[in-house]
């Protein structure tokens, strides 16, 4: 058994909160950069511009790139091998978070009860955390703050299964329609089908966190995200003041599902999609 | 681009109704932030016949809650957020305060659009996303009132070339609909 103090996943979480917030990687921007030289509309190119030259003063003086810094989500891979030690590994990573958003001067958006009070918990705890147990001996954070304005624009929609790759599209492409310029377009859309209700949902989070260069290793999805895409794409809606550039990438990832079922969760995510991760 | 329009606040209501939508414009002067907790505090406030903490009339209310400003900065990052949902809020507002002017992203509802014909109210969009490139044209950011709520407290901010599009006009014209429009290919 490898050992790891849960100590140092507190240390991983902080970096990775600042990191997420302040540095667009690299995917994104090159996205980015290629859509300002493909878009038609001026008045796009020109607000595309606006953005590339956001991400670029937020990674030169090391600002968050926008002021919503998220609620974190935070996808933790611990191998079988490992034996965490030095306390509960919940409160090292919401430590981690505290600590990242606090001395990292982010914002603190989260409130501690969602109906009635609504009051801020100021240090943008507790994360949203999901966990994986995997074969190894290494620890490997992923972490996603995300933002609502795109947030509360996602859907989830329980299909049946003669809707079929049809009713998939219609699905993402009405929830696009109806986020609008919303979201801070242009998007990265994460589409999560199969499994049940919440795998669908979880997967299209997931989906976001994929590197927007690389399409799914299924040929057949991988045909998919680019349909998906180049449908999008035709919506108008563009960098926010209408355009060809609505979103970056469309990433979709699966899972088997029910003989009576086709579950399709569409998670949209703006044009910084923070994500940051690593392995201890 | 077109050429940008100098907008010095208070914006008063003969000024907004002059603008179009699809407008550039560059806001100077103090503009007063103000989002989701404090637009229902501010309402409920008024409901109870109180008067507000900030007077708005012929002001311009920016919907925002900002990063904290590291050592030495005025503010954090500081873009718009999503305008929707200050809907609820928006025509009872309006009505009592004679503001004349919000900043934000994405469209509003209808019963927001006949409140800003009725008063002469312009909608401007800043970009979404933007927040450390909008910081740079915020000089000042002093909280006035509803200090617990944080991030969300109303805060004025003195602005120098901050720069929007009018994205509604004061006579209902909406320039997401038709900037859209022509790239529209379903």
């Amino acid at each position: 058994m490898r050992t790891v103090d849960v100590a140092k996943i507190t240390e991983a979480v902080a970096k990775l909160c600042v990191d997420a917030c302040c540095y667009l990687s690299e995917d994104i921007y090159e996205a980015l950069v290629k859509g300002k030289e493909t878009e038609e509309s001026p008045l796009g190119r020109d607000v595309l511009g606006q953005i590339i030259e956001n991400a670029d003063i937020a990674r030169n003086e090391s600002r968050p790139m926008c002021q919503d810094t998220g609620m974190t989500v935070v996808f933790i891979e611990i191998g079988q091998e490992v034996q965490l030690v030095g306390g509960s590994l919940e409160e090292a990573i919401n430590a981690g978070v505290a600590k990242g958003y606090t001395e990292g001067y982010l914002r603190k958006s989260v409130v501690g009860e969602p109906l009635f009070e609504r009051k801020n918990t100021n240090d943008n705890t507790p994360a949203v955390i999901h966990y994986q147990l995997v074969p190894g001996d290494k620890v490997k954070i992923k972490l996603a703050p995300k933002g609502f304005g795109s947030e509360n624009k996602s859907g989830l929609k329980m299909l049946v299964p003669a809707d079929g790759v049809d009713g998939v599209k219609k699905v993402v492409l009405e929830t696009m329609l109806h986020a609008g310029e919303n979201p801070c377009p242009p998007v990265v859309i994460g589409v999560g089908i199969g499994g049940t209700m919440e795998k669908a949902a979880i997967l299209s989070k997931k989906a976001l966190l994929r590197d927007i260069r690389q399409r799914n290793a299924h040929p057949a999805y991988a045909k998919l995200e680019e349909e998906l895409l180049e449908l999008v794409n035709k919506t108008g809606i563009g960098p926010q003041l209408g355009g060809t550039t609505t979103a970056l990438a469309v990433n979709v990832e699966w899972y088997p599902t029910h003989i009576a079922g086709l579950p399709v969760a569409v998670n949209i995510s703006c044009h910084a999609t923070r994500h940051a991760e690593v392995e201890l | 681009m077109t050429e940008k329009i100098r907008i010095t606040t208070p914006l008063t209501e003969e000024m907004s109704r002059k603008l179009k939508a699809g407008d550039s414009v560059l806001i100077t002067g103090t503009i007063y932030s103000a989002r989701d907790a404090a637009h229902k505090v501010m309402t409920e406030a008024l409901a109870r016949g109180e008067k507000l903490p900030v007077d708005l009339a012929n002001q311009i209310v920016y919907y925002l809650g900002p990063t904290p400003a590291k050592p030495g900065d005025p503010i954090g990052s500081a873009g718009p957020t999503t305008s929707g949902r200050m809907d609820a809020y928006t025509p009872a507002l309006l009505e009592a305060t004679g503001l004349k002017g919000m900043i934000g992203k994405g469209s509003r509802s209808p019963a927001v659009v006949e409140a800003m014909k009725k008063h002469g109210v312009t909608y401007f969009a800043a970009v979404g996303g933007a927040a450390a490139l909008i910081a740079k044209s915020i000089k000042k950011y002093e909280v006035l009132a509803y200090p617990e709520l944080g991030p969300e407290a109303v805060a004025a901010l003195t602005v120098v070339d901050f720069p929007a599009i009018v994205v509604i006009d004061a006579e209902g014209n909406n320039f997401y609909e038709e900037g859209q429009k022509p790239y529209r290919r379903l």
